[in-house]
């Protein structure tokens, strides 16, 4: 079933690299982008068309932090807990997202909507603490700010960014916290 | 003097393809290929350049191995999968002047024979990824890139890939397994990149800091840039300045600044007392008050007992407890650790376990020097950097906070009230 919906997406990667062995990461981000996570069938795809034992592929699918074996949630929700932000406060933000979405690191709540990482460095150090939510950056993060992030994407029922109307948040909130 | 960011911090500047001609851009390449590979070589063997990623190899002699290679086909490589805790330099080179970085790979690749190159980009860079896609396309259209650039003859090719959350994939041969579709895991070195790289064929890898100098270097020759900074280190360095500072940021000076000027000058000075700086981000050793005055090159932060690496400059202040820091540090290493070397996947976790019972009132005196051994046998025994300097900031913590440490060992307590004892 999620093999269907990113089969031709795999096969014109595939195409594109003469089904060369380096065609494996980028099919295997395609696959977790367009269904949310690799199934067995997805492994036994591609292992099959570029003729690596299937273990072979597993094992790059669990080595690589970004890949996901299980179903994630439709965002995923990227908690920095590197020195940088660790030393901002980091763990807070994470405590409040765990309590927000009654949720633990690493589950998915049970409406399929999110999925909650803590990772390692994103490189938005100078935002610390900072988060993504999919592709969307947040960066200096408050306690309070996270729950209105949050609360936000709660209530969105469409795909589309949300980054838009927080980026001009509301003076008072900013200095918040 | 700007060498890096000097597009970027023009107003108005955007990065695109026609920002980045009326700048001079693509100036450099012009006169690259009317130059012979030998006299490109000499010029960046001159300028005194040595590789921003962290290991400070001359790049000049890193481009001439390459070169003198007889095996083809060549490649050149870019290394855009900073992870480096604190790191976030290149980021700012990939989103805002990306045609600096193709520039100068184009220009590396006319120089050693290459007609294709990567740039291995870290997965969680989506942004920097969509504007590298159109800059290459808008080089493409240009004819700086595809076949036969400028009318000259040479043709070469630039493929985007893209990581996918690996720490170790930073280290250069972890990042080629990558790029070649395996696990991220480092190889035996000898033989180097530069003799057996992607697919076992001679690579140029540099990192994208190290490439946005080559353009400059070009222009104003290898004598120009060698006398800017430090004489040790010559050039300007993007120094990524944050944690307990009034201002932090990404700032591109030349190398002969101090630690001290750095943080009071540039980063508006420490926001509360200062405790420690780790100048090298999480693999580095930390430095404490008595070494502000130290010049930030790299010889010069290595002879204060630490290393410059790709100078993330963490400021940390004193409301945070070193045993809680040293114990977030080994769980960053636990986690990121390929598993391919003993020594590393097993010092790795021992370290977290054991900084783990002493934040929580389990830990024994005698940990301490186990810590240190480990950190010796770690650094001597582990097959590529990370697991070499794992330990750098745990054992200088334990040295220089040792009070702190057995605090929490005899008395079972955290003065700052964060370790939950």
């Amino acid at each position: 079933m999620s093999l269907k919906k990113c089969k031709g997406k795999l096969t014109q990667i595939l195409d594109e690299y003469g089904k060369e062995n380096e065609a494996l990461l980028p099919c295997l981000h395609a696959a977790c982008e367009k269904c949310g996570y690799l199934s067995e069938e997805t492994i036994s795809f591609l292992a099959e068309k570029l003729n690596l034992p299937r273990v072979e592929v597993y094992s790059v699918a669990t080595f690589y932090s970004m890949f996901n074996l299980e179903k994630t949630g439709k965002y995923i929700i990227r908690v920095c807990v590197s020195l940088p932000c660790y030393l901002k406060g980091s763990r807070e933000i994470l405590e409040i997202l765990k309590d927000e979405l009654n949720i633990e690191i690493n589950q998915t709540t049970q409406d399929k909507k999110f999925t909650l990482e803590a990772v390692s460095c994103l490189g938005l150090c100078e935002q610390a603490p900072a988060m993504m939510i999919n592709k969307e950056v947040y960066g200096n993060l408050t306690p309070k700010k996270v729950r209105q992030i949050v609360r936000q994407y709660k209530l969105s029922t469409t795909e589309r960014s949300l980054k838009a109307p927080l980026q001009n948040p509301n003076p008072k909130m900013e200095g918040a916290g | 003097m700007k060498i890096i960011l000097k597009n970027i911090e023009k107003e108005g500047y955007t990065g695109n393809i026609d920002d980045y001609i009326s700048e001079g851009g693509y100036k450099a390449l012009e006169r690259a290929l009317k130059m012979k590979p030998e006299e490109i070589l000499s010029e960046v063997k001159k300028s005194k350049l040595v590789g921003r990623g962290g290991a400070a190899f001359p790049t000049g002699l890193k481009w001439e191995f390459a070169y003198k290679a007889k095996e083809h086909p060549k490649y050149v490589v870019c290394n855009a999968d900073e992870g480096e805790p604190g790191t976030f330099k290149d980021r700012i080179i990939l989103e805002k002047d990306p045609h600096l970085l193709l520039e100068a790979m184009i220009i590396c690749a006319f120089t050693i024979g290459a007609e294709e190159g990567f740039i291995y980009i870290r997965g969680e860079y989506f942004k920097a990824y969509e504007i590298l896609k159109k800059a290459i396309e808008d080089a493409r259209k240009n004819n700086f890139l595809g076949k036969d650039v400028l009318d000259s003859g040479f043709s070469f090719k630039i493929n985007l890939y893209r990581g996918a959350g690996a720490y170790v994939c930073g280290e250069e041969t972890a990042l080629l397994d990558s790029l070649e579709g395996k696990k991220g895991q480092s190889r035996v070195k000898p033989p180097f990149p530069t003799f057996v790289g992607f697919k076992n064929k001679p690579t140029v890898l540099n990192n994208v800091e190290t490439f946005a100098n080559i353009p400059q270097i070009i222009l104003k020759g290898g004598e120009w840039f060698s006398r800017i900074g430090s004489s040790g280190s010559p050039g300007t360095k993007l120094y990524c300045l944050y944690g307990d500072v009034n201002k932090p940021g990404v700032y591109e000076l030349p190398t002969d600044v101090t630690l001290k000027e750095l943080i009071g000058k540039y980063g508006a000075g420490i926001k509360g007392k200062l405790k420690a700086v780790l100048p090298g981000g999480v693999s580095s050793n930390l430095l404490t008050n008595k070494d502000l005055n130290v010049t930030m090159d790299y010889p010069s932060i290595q002879k204060a007992g630490s290393m410059l690496g790709s100078a993330a400059v963490i400021v940390i202040n004193d409301s945070h407890c070193m045993v809680d820091l040293a114990k977030r540090c080994s769980e960053f290493f636990d986690y990121e650790s390929c598993g391919k070397c003993t020594p590393c996947r097993e010092g790795t976790k021992r370290t977290r376990e054991i900084l783990n019972n002493i934040a929580q009132g389990r830990g024994e005196l005698s940990n301490l020097e186990l810590l240190k051994e480990l950190q010796e046998v770690m650094f001597d025994t582990s097959r590529c950097g990370l697991g070499q300097s794992a330990l750098n900031a745990v054992r200088s913590a334990i040295e220089k906070f040792q009070v702190e440490f057995k605090e929490h060992i005899l008395k079972k307590r955290c003065k700052l009230d964060i370790c939950q004892l």
